[in-house]
């Protein structure tokens, strides 16, 4: 992670050592099960090439102390995020989490995978795959791709509506592929089976957040723990279950036609294109802007509404703020 | 647990004679907004402000005094203040944001702060969320009807409109009071509200309503810390009067009552719904 590293190093101006400075004792715990080998690497790359700070860049140097781990994080879960065919938005939209991003993969994730984060070639053994973009089946690597992020990770996770949707590169693709074979793309749960989606182009950097904290408790938290981030990401395990299409008129379906709009005005702060105006108390969809994204159907509040999880909003809310240490201001 | 989880319930009004001389009841959404925003907890708030046609609001995003004060008073019909909830963060960029909104807009700003999808810089900048007690809301064309068809009065002579005490009253501008029974009204009401499973805005910071107290009183609910933090300062600064509320009538009894009837009557509805094959119940 020698660019992570670099970016962090500007962002916080903390110093850590490539060679990872290894504690007496502490992170011998570290589970060296997943994915070691790829670390090994990792490692390797960083040390070949040593991070080169350009001049104007200020890096503070505190060569007598040596700013170790604090505790050791020998229980994180691994992350991935795998690129198809999408704009690396969603990407994006992780990383602007900014200095959360860091302490998400300070104390809960490593990510394992990440073609412009991570310097690993090969998609390796996961917690958590993130993939974003739709698969271009007239590209065999894709293809291939695709199903050996099914077979690596545990949770696959439609990172953003191209993923879950296929978004603007199913119907809107501009004459923009890379070759002229390039015609077919699919949501990836048309290929493989999907765990979780997490609509929107792209998903808010706050989704993104939550999801990681929740599926770190799922799989690493106390049984309480389990439970509550099971029944959060419940809902978006149902989305994943409801099909790879979505688009404006889902409010008119299985929203309005269904008796259940009450015209909050939800779905158009929603919107990433503005296509929805509320009219006379109702959704009005310009469907030649809708991108078909799947935001305003995920976040209407009569497409689900989970009590038992949003009646905690306020212990949860403090404990994403806790976790991501910003309690207590 | 119909009337939710809260530390502390008041009767209250505003101490502000201004706000109260509009005001639909205690004034209490505008005075907490107004003290919030003098003291920098809250950038603005999202109210329902004046819209283009007489007692049709529209959602605004309010940083003044002045437009706060434009926003007071009922008015019986759908404003999707949740539509500038975005727009209050990314194009106003407040950073401390008020909303008020029926229990189901509350309901949806709650989620939209757990599953922000489509809500980038919303969930961490709510900064004060006010909940109005809500029974059942009517479309625009359906409140007039009510008032030009039923209560005889042009929407342009109206200058206030009440549900209370069984009876939907029209105030006009030459001082008549129009009424009708409230059972005329239900055919009008708006068939999602149908489903919805809380009267007294369960999951706001503070929620409000008239129903409990006096005429010109309101019962305040204060829910969460921030809540409690709100409103112990503007206590504190004397911006509202207060009575306990075991001491008025007819007290927290109705608004129980009421809330359990509102409840009661929806999941029978949720129920009926599910013995169809495809009606969707959203809270599965």
């Amino acid at each position: 992670m020698g660019l992570l590293s670099y970016l962090k190093e500007i962002f916080t101006g903390k110093q850590e050592t490539p060679e990872g400075p290894k504690a007496p004792g502490a992170p011998a715990a570290k589970p060296a099960a997943t994915a070691a080998p790829e670390k090994v690497k990792v490692a390797e790359a960083a040390e070949a090439k040593p991070v080169q700070t350009p001049a104007d860049v200020k890096v503070e140097q505190k060569p007598e102390e040596k700013i170790m781990e604090e505790k050791p994080v020998a229980d994180k879960i691994t992350i991935g995020h795998v690129h198809m065919s999408g704009c690396t938005g969603c990407l994006v939209s992780l990383a602007d989490n900014y200095e959360g991003l860091f302490t998400l993969l300070d104390n809960y994730a490593d990510l394992v995978y990440c073609l412009t984060l991570a310097d690993v070639r090969d998609i390796p053994k996961m917690d958590v795959a993130l993939v974003e973009g739709s698969v271009c089946i007239n590209d065999p690597h894709s293809v291939e791709d695709i199903k050996k992020t099914r077979e690596n990770a545990t949770i696959v996770v439609a990172l953003g509506a191209c993923a879950a949707y296929g978004n603007i590169t199913r119907f809107a693709r501009g004459g923009q592929w890379n070759q002229p074979q390039h015609e077919s793309y699919l949501p990836i749960g048309d290929l493989i089976d999907v765990d979780l989606y997490l609509p929107a182009c792209p998903p808010s950097k706050e989704s993104i957040r939550n999801v990681a904290v929740m599926a770190y408790l799922l799989l690493k938290g106390t049984d309480e723990q389990k439970e509550l981030a099971a029944a959060y990401l419940k809902p978006l395990m149902d989305l994943a279950a409801r099909g790879t299409e979505a688009c404006g008129c889902d409010l008119i379906y299985d929203v309005i036609n269904q008796g259940l709009c009450m015209g909050c005005g939800t779905c158009a702060a929603a919107c990433p294109v503005r296509a929805i105006d509320i009219v006379y108390g109702k959704p009005q969809i310009d469907r030649d802007l809708c991108i078909k994204c799947g935001a305003c159907y995920t976040q209407c509040p009569r497409s689900f509404f989970n009590f038992d999880v949003i009646n905690q909003f306020e212990a949860i809310s403090e404990a994403i703020d806790a976790a991501m240490g910003k309690g207590g201001e | 647990m119909v009337l939710g989880s809260y530390k502390t319930a008041i009767c209250a009004r505003a101490a502000d004679q201004d706000i109260l001389a509009k005001s639909q009841d205690g004034g209490i959404v505008t005075q907490l907004f107004a003290f919030a925003l003098e003291e920098g907890i809250i950038d603005g708030a999202v109210v329902a402000g004046p819209g283009d046609e007489p007692f049709k609001p529209e959602p605004i995003v309010a940083t003044t005094r002045a437009e706060l004060l434009e926003a007071r008073g009922t008015r019986y019909t759908i404003c999707p203040n949740m539509s500038m909830i975005k727009e209050a963060t990314r194009s106003y960029g407040l950073d401390k944001v008020g909303i008020v909104g029926t229990p189901c807009q509350i309901q949806a700003l709650r989620k939209a702060q757990l599953y922000p999808v489509g809500m980038r810089s919303v969930p961490d900048k709510i900064a004060l969320a006010l909940g109005i007690f809500c029974m059942e809301n009517f479309p625009y064309q359906g409140l007039e009807a009510m008032v030009e068809d039923l209560c005889n009065v042009k929407m342009e002579s109206a200058v206030k409109m009440d549900i209370g005490k069984g009876k939907f009253s029209v105030y006009t501008e030459r001082g008549a009071v129009s009424q009708i029974p409230l059972k005329l009204t239900h055919k009008f009401e708006q068939g999602g509200c149908h489903v919805c499973l809380d009267y007294v805005a369960n999951l706001a910071d503070v929620s409000t309503g008239s129903v409990g107290t006096p005429d010109g009183w309101s019962t305040v609910f204060v829910r969460t810390k921030v809540g409690e933090d709100v409103w112990g300062k503007a206590i504190e600064a004397g911006y509202f009067e207060t009575k306990d509320i075991a001491d008025v009538k007819p007290g927290l009894d109705l608004v129980t009552k009421l809330a359990n009837e509102k409840i009661s009557k929806n999941q029978k509805t949720i129920e009926e719904r599910a013995a169809f094959k495809n009606l969707r119940n959203p809270y599965l």
